[in-house]
């Protein structure tokens, strides 16, 4: 599957772009379902390939479509590669490679918006600058959703409105997204007249 | 008034600190307690200088959290325009003078994980406040500080002190350097680097961070360039109506002001952005030498920092 382009939107919305090979010490290429695709690409398009993949640590868990290209990283042959039964699997191990991390590594994040933002909230804790950081969307646009009222979060939204997983409210899904909480912001859409709820449009895919 | 709100101060304490340094203490006129600010800020100090007005940019390098009196360390340049000369010379304690709010172009980025700071020669100021207001905080930090020779290494005694082995200090008549390239390749993720001190230095660690994958927004940087001597030219006001001469040893800025008209300024040394001007035509060429504007900028010829820019040829005219 090849890069997504999302409409224009409010300047909240994350905007993403094809990865590139950075000057650094060290590469970390993070990424679910399609984005193996990104991190292929990436590596065709890099001068000195071996060089890149003897510094680089691939860390990849299967899309929430079922998309699982783990065969094709692990061929690769980088330094290190792992792959996570899911994301949820995979964020202590980033954490844990981030803690001997130093500056001069490059960060690669490639796939869904729930992988990409989850992973780059692990990195930008450590005061890591966020606009440093390299992600490409591919694959699926379920979104990660919180609700804005009881706080819950809920995973790999599909329909917009949704039914919030925690709390039950019927959620509006907004473009509006936080890096902090790394999920778009679902609000509730009967607040006035309860139970005035419009149908369930599969916008995310 | 451009320039913000004023602060009208008496000179406290003037202490010399080495043969080039001194260090200047101000107190409100009135005893009121000062504006708090954050490590990295600076004041722009006005000076009357036997009837030339002079407004220099100084980093605070006391205690942020103080209130009671701000703290200035200037090195005398002898072959400068005159302001450092002024304060060395002319300002005794008791005087009154009037200064800028404390404003921050260099301030510490709070998310990181350690602050690294580079600091060369009088560049240390900044980083004296930062590194009180880290130690209120209890930031982790990192000092490395080179200076031409012992005499001259400024408050270096009292940061061994106060800091042990975070402070790192060098001597260039001892032949020792920083060795950067692997300083910066054993930094944790997440370290912010600073860096303040000549230009030769500044662009040495901009560059070596930039090649060794240090993303630019990890980078902070500062350095307040003095506007610089020039040939006399002349500039053409359009809105205000009249034509500016700009002496051999004042800026464009200066002259301008020195014509009655308000124009907005804040850093006068290049940095802030806020006296940029457009120009409306010109011919001749624009010698920039500030840091606001992009490379691109800089190449159109559209817009100039009269702070510290100057212009050789026929014909400029500014908008302002």
């Amino acid at each position: 599957m090849t890069r997504t382009t999302f409409p224009p939107s409010i300047k909240s919305r994350p905007v993403y772009a094809a990865l590139q090979p950075a000057l650094g010490s060290h590469h970390l290429m993070i990424a679910d379902g399609e984005g193996a695709g990104a991190v292929l690409d990436l590596l065709g398009a890099v001068p000195d390939r071996a060089a890149l993949l003897a510094t680089a640590h691939i860390i990849y868990a299967p899309g929430p479509n079922g998309t699982d290209q783990a065969a094709d990283l692990r061929a690769l042959g980088a330094a290190q590669f792992y792959r996570a039964p899911t994301i949820a699997a995979m964020l202590p191990r980033i954490a844990r490679v981030l803690l001997d991390a130093h500056m001069g590594a490059q960060f690669y994040l490639a796939g869904t918006e729930g992988l990409i933002g989850l992973a780059e909230r692990e990195i930008m804790n450590t005061g890591f600058p966020h606009s440093a950081i390299q992600k490409e969307h591919r694959g699926s646009t379920v979104r990660r959703v919180q609700c804005v009222h009881c706080k819950g979060i809920t995973e790999n939204v599909r329909t917009d409105p949704f039914m919030c997983s925690h709390c039950g409210l019927n959620l509006f899904v907004r473009d509006h997204y936080s890096r902090r909480i790394a999920a778009f912001q679902g609000v509730n859409i009967d607040a006035e007249d309860p139970g005035q709820v419009p149908p369930a449009v599969e916008r995310f895919t | 008034m451009s320039g913000g709100a004023k602060l009208h101060v008496r000179v406290a304490q003037v202490v010399p600190v080495n043969d080039l340094i001194k260090r200047f203490r101000f107190v409100a006129c009135d005893g009121s307690p000062l504006p708090a600010f954050s490590g990295g800020a600076h004041t722009v100090v006005e000076m009357d200088d036997h009837g030339l007005r002079r407004l220099n940019p100084y980093s605070l390098m006391s205690d942020p959290e103080d209130t009671s009196g701000y703290e200035i360390s200037v090195r005398r340049d002898d072959a400068g325009r005159g302001g450092s000369l002024y304060l060395h010379s002319h300002v005794v304690p008791g005087m009154e003078m009037v200064l800028s709010h404390p404003m921050n172009l260099f301030q510490l980025d709070g998310r990181a994980r350690k602050h690294l700071m580079i600091a060369g020669g009088i560049g240390i100021t900044p980083f004296l406040a930062q590194i009180k207001q880290l130690a209120h905080f209890g930031g982790r930090f990192e000092l490395h500080y080179a200076a031409r020779n012992r005499a001259l290494g400024a408050f270096m005694d009292d940061l061994k002190s106060a800091h042990g082995d975070r402070v790192h200090l060098y001597f260039d008549d001892e032949g020792q350097a920083i060795d950067l390239k692997s300083l910066l390749n054993r930094q944790p993720i997440g370290t912010h680097l600073y860096v303040c001190g000549p230009k030769g230095m500044l662009n040495w660690v901009r560059n070596t961070a930039a090649a060794q994958g240090w993303p630019e927004a990890s980078v902070h940087f500062e350095e307040f360039l003095a506007p610089g001597t020039g040939q006399k030219f002349e500039a053409q006001l359009a809105i205000s109506g009249m034509t500016v001469t700009v002496g051999t040893h004042q800026s464009l800025l200066e002259a301008i002001e020195a014509a009655g008209v308000d124009a907005p300024y804040l850093c006068r040394g290049g940095a802030c952005g806020q006296c940029e001007t457009n120009v409306l035509h010109c011919d001749g060429t624009i010698l920039h030498r500030d840091h606001w504007l992009t490379p691109e900028d800089h190449a159109a010829g559209i817009k100039i920092m009269p702070c510290v820019s100057r212009f050789e040829g026929k014909t400029l005219i500014l908008e302002r």
